[in-house]
């Protein structure tokens, strides 16, 4: 049975806005993040990789980068362990240590561009990377594969020749089409025959970058006892340590991972690209090797979020009631299967209600990188497509967008389409809301000369998951606080973890010092990311809390020798059920256990099944310059159910940052691939994510619909945010131009395109 | 076949005040130089090649991407990195206003736009939102969308 919990409002600590613990260390540039890394006798590592997106290794000569000043070991993929073909859950999905030791060094074959063949270590950077042009490789080219159209046509390259796909439950080989699958509910042919209004629209989108500012980086070292060490920046340092286990084949207590400060992942860094490899460099030159990876190969090699093709069909009754859908999804894996069509299967329909509902979602291998989550995995794409659709089925019909949305709108006991039903949900109160809001009831305003404005609309969802954390509390002898806990903070996350404590505790949260620590330090914990930290570490935290005030009454027992079930504890102060004006501060008490029984410590950990469903709503106004086709937000506002704000400030900056990935995604950035399959825009002035020039202040409209399974009613926030605005942009655009685009990025290009 | 290591560059240079001498290598970057060579590892590397600014110090009091700047460069120059911001009386206001705004989340492209902002701020104490968005579009921030970081240097300015 799941724990349900009423909504309160009375809070001390939560909803205020503490400066986050390790700011001072941020804004000061005393944090120590991954690249930071320093050991005695540290060496570094760098790595050789294909200039092709496709082809056979015919041969690996290292002999003059052996010869080269400096070098202190090679690796290639004869070097790397053979991992066995088996899948582990890793959360926000799947890892096959076979593909994924073969991703990230290349065995017989090389199978997207950048694909690392060889690894040196030298005494620094400068001399590895001289070393690495001396590697000789020599290669037999094949055809490269960089659609999913391209991919699955009879004659197209088959990339991993021992791919088992699942097509509906079926085998296939021979194939580079990983999975086949489908959802499906009521009758859809009969529900369209009798629809009243119909559409149907093909979308397609190009791969985009989660963009992180920070590089990849790993630190390794063996210690005396032929165990591991690992410092690196990641978004989950126990996954980290599965797959590193995994990929080196060996048990996975004889790795340990600290992570270090991460400059952002937004999913991108729930892989490893780089560990395992530093750890055979340090194997081989028995010192301690550290790596950075260079940013073209952080375009080139990791990360991307598939792009891919989506067909939509909507239907509606004469009454503006969404009757019948279907979709079909096809969206490129890259290089190793996992393209995350099923999340993009549970998000497409989530905002309405529609009866009878098809999807078939195709996980596509192409010869580009190996994708990774991004925000949401695979929501934003389908939100782009249905959201499209909706309103281009509402501009057909003459229906308000804004009143289709809220008359078919998603609630408690609406099922998705995936078949989940949905427990306490706030879509109606974000529709509310939103027509509420500011930005809803205020003019678009006119355009300058040469110019036009539009203002669009979408709704966005995701389903945010739960799974394990851990957390130890134990007090020190001041009245304060020590907090470990296993999930790295990309966010402001430790803040959040220590304000837990502290609503519990009755204490102020600069009196919780939160830290996050290494996998031998603290209980498992899932990644950083799925919009699970500050609900299930968060629970955690609160258990361990709680759990610490049950130690504490003890303590309080022995003080005034009572029993311990005759103390009760209240806003911060233990007091005697008999004697009522009998009571003790936590703060006090704590100076006194050192008599009382000794240190007291708890913890607290959780395994939770769903975090709570997210929905949110944005509002988008252009203005599109009519000459050259660019588009300028000029307004913003993002509408979000986030159940309770734990810290109000760093919840804004989920929705803000989230929405600005998003109008990045929609307007500009994309995989600029060639024929040869060649990302032609790897570096960040080429790939151009918006800059502080490109953007508007970003509005927000928080809506607080409490969450039953969370003790404070948080739900997941960060990643609901990427998901409306590349259809609110797209509806926005049709809105100033008259012209609808049905492929991202709705760049300066397309607009002036479809403005002939 | 092996080289000859190349000879290394005399660099004098105040870094946050302080005189050092150094031995550069002649390909080194600043940005390297200050985390290689003096260990001043707040100043983050973000891209290499002038497009991020994670890397972004002052040079004789003009913002430079430390990575476009060879470390021989600056013999007899000042350079001031993040470390420099903050003095034992306490946070630059910039450093204060960005604790206080949430201007930060992941923190990686902070030092940059905190040196950044400073070298606005210290010409220009009250830049209108359209002047700081246009100071600072040479740093990128994937974190934050902007907003909070444009709100905290609207509340260090004067």
């Amino acid at each position: 049975m799941v724990e349900t919990f009423e909504p309160k409002t009375d809070y001390k600590v939560v909803g205020t806005r503490p400066i986050r613990h390790d700011g001072y260390d941020k804004v000061t540039g005393r944090a120590i993040y991954g690249g930071d890394m320093k050991l005695p006798g540290l060496i570094w590592g760098v790595l050789v990789r294909s200039p092709h997106a496709h082809a056979n290794i015919k041969s690996i000569n290292t002999s003059a980068a052996e010869a080269s000043e400096g070098v202190m070991a090679i690796v290639t993929g004869a070097d790397m362990p053979e991992a066995p073909s088996k899948l582990v859950d890793l959360g926000e999905g799947n890892v096959n240590f076979k593909w994924a030791s073969n991703k990230l060094m290349a065995g017989d074959k090389v199978l997207y561009h950048g694909h690392p063949v060889a690894a040196i270590a030298a005494v620094d950077r400068h001399h590895a990377e001289e070393a690495a042009r001396k590697v000789v490789v020599e290669y037999e080219v094949l055809p490269s594969v960089t659609n999913v159209t391209d991919a699955m046509s009879d004659d197209a390259p088959v990339i991993l020749p021992d791919l088992v796909g699942d097509d509906l439950g079926e085998e296939i080989t021979n194939t580079n089409i990983a999975e086949h699958m489908r959802h499906e509910f009521g009758d859809v042919e009969a529900a369209f025959a009798a629809a009243a209004h119909t559409i149907e629209r093909e979308y397609n989108m190009e791969m985009v970058h989660q963009g992180y500012i920070e590089p990849h980086n790993a630190t390794a070292v063996w210690d005396e006892e032929d165990r591991i060490k690992i410092w690196t920046s990641t978004q989950g340092s126990f996954n980290a340590r599965t797959q590193v286990a995994g990929i080196l084949q060996i048990d996975v207590s004889r790795v340990k991972v600290t992570p270090l400060e991460i400059g952002g992942g937004f999913g991108g860094k729930i892989p490893i690209y780089l560990e395992p490899v530093a750890a055979l460099l340090a194997k081989k030159s028995g010192r301690p090797v550290k790596m950075v990876m260079e940013r073209s190969a952080v375009f080139e090699t990791t990360g991307p979020t598939p792009g891919g093709r989506m067909v939509i069909k909507l239907g509606a009754d004469a009454n503006g009631i969404l009757t019948a859908a279907t979709a079909d999804i096809w969206f490129e894996a890259g290089a190793y299967p996992g393209a995350l069509i099923g999340p993009a299967a549970m998000c497409i329909y989530a905002p309405y209600e529609i009866a009878n509902t098809r999807i078939d979602g195709w996980d596509v291998v192409v010869n580009k990188p190996k994708t990774a989550p991004y925000r949401a995995p695979g929501s934003p794409q389908v939100a782009f497509a249905m959201e499209s659709a909706v309103n281009e089925l509402c501009e057909e019909a003459g229906w308000d967008s804004l009143k289709f949305r809220m008359d078919n709108s998603s609630r408690e006991g609406t099922r998705r389409g995936d078949g989940v039903l949905f427990g306490k949900v706030g879509m109606d109160e974000v529709l509310e809301a939103t027509k509420a809001s500011a930005h809803w009831n205020s003019p678009l305003g006119d355009a300058s000369a040469g110019k036009k404005r539009g203002r669009g609309i979408a709704s966005g969802y995701w389903f945010n998951i739960g799974l394990k954390s851990a957390a130890n509390l134990a007090v020190v002898s001041d009245g304060t606080v020590i907090l470990t806990e296993g999930s790295t903070d990309i966010g402001g996350s430790r803040v959040a973890m220590a304000m837990h404590v502290a609503e519990v505790l009755g204490i102020d949260a600069h009196d919780v010092r939160p830290s996050v620590v290494d996998t031998e330090s603290v209980g498992f914990t899932d990644v950083t990311g799925g919009s699970r930290t500050t609900y299930a570490t968060g629970y955690a935290c609160w258990i361990a809390a709680n759990n610490l005030v049950d130690e504490l009454k003890k303590r309080v027992a022995i003080l005034w020798d009572i029993n311990e079930d005759d103390v009760d504890f209240n806003d911060g102060a233990f007091s005697s059920k008999a004697e009522a004006e009998k009571t003790i501060r936590f703060k006090e008490l704590a100076g006194k256990l050192g008599d009382l029984g000794g240190p007291a410590t708890s913890t607290g950990s959780v395994d939770l099944e769903s975090a709570g469903d997210g929905f949110g709503l944005h509002i988008a106004d252009v203005e599109i310059d009519t000459a050259t086709g660019k588009t300028d937000v000029i307004r913003y506002t993002v509408v979000q159910d986030v159940g309770t704000a734990i810290h109000p400030s760093y919840v804004d900056g989920q929705l803000q940052g989230g929405a600005v990935q998003g109008i990045g995604w929609a307007l500009n950035e994309e995989y600029y691939m060639t024929d040869d399959g060649v990302m032609a825009n790897s570096s960040y002035l080429d790939y151009r994510m918006p800059t502080f020039l490109d953007l508007p202040m970003i509005g927000t409209e928080i809506v607080e619909v409490p969450n039953p399974l969370h003790p404070y009613g948080v739900r997941g926030v960060g990643e609901t945010p990427i998901c409306p605005p590349i259809g609110a942009l797209a509806n926005a655009i049709q809105n100033a131009i008259g012209t609808r685009l049905y492929n991202t990025p709705m760049n300066a290009g397309s607009i002036l395109e479809a403005l002939k | 076949m092996t080289t000859n290591s190349p000879s290394k560059v005399h660099v004098t240079t105040t870094i946050n005040g302080q005189q050092h001498e150094l031995l550069v290598p002649p390909y080194m970057s600043l940005l390297d130089t200050l985390r290689e060579l003096i260990g001043l590892t707040g100043t983050k590397e973000g891209c290499l090649d002038g497009n991020c600014g994670a890397c972004t110090v002052s040079l004789d009091g003009r913002i430079v991407d430390s990575c476009l700047v060879l470390g021989a460069e600056v013999d007899g120059k000042n350079v001031d990195t993040v470390e420099g911001m903050a003095t034992p009386e306490g946070l630059h206001p910039l450093q204060q206003a960005f604790l206080e705004e949430a201007a930060l989340q992941c923190g990686i492209c902070t030092p940059g736009i905190l040196v950044a902002a400073k070298g606005l701020l210290d010409n220009e104490p009250s830049p209108s939102e359209g002047r700081i968005r246009h100071w600072l579009a040479g740093n990128l921030c994937r974190c934050t969308g902007y907003d909070k970081i444009v709100r905290a240097v609207q509340k260090a300015s004067s």
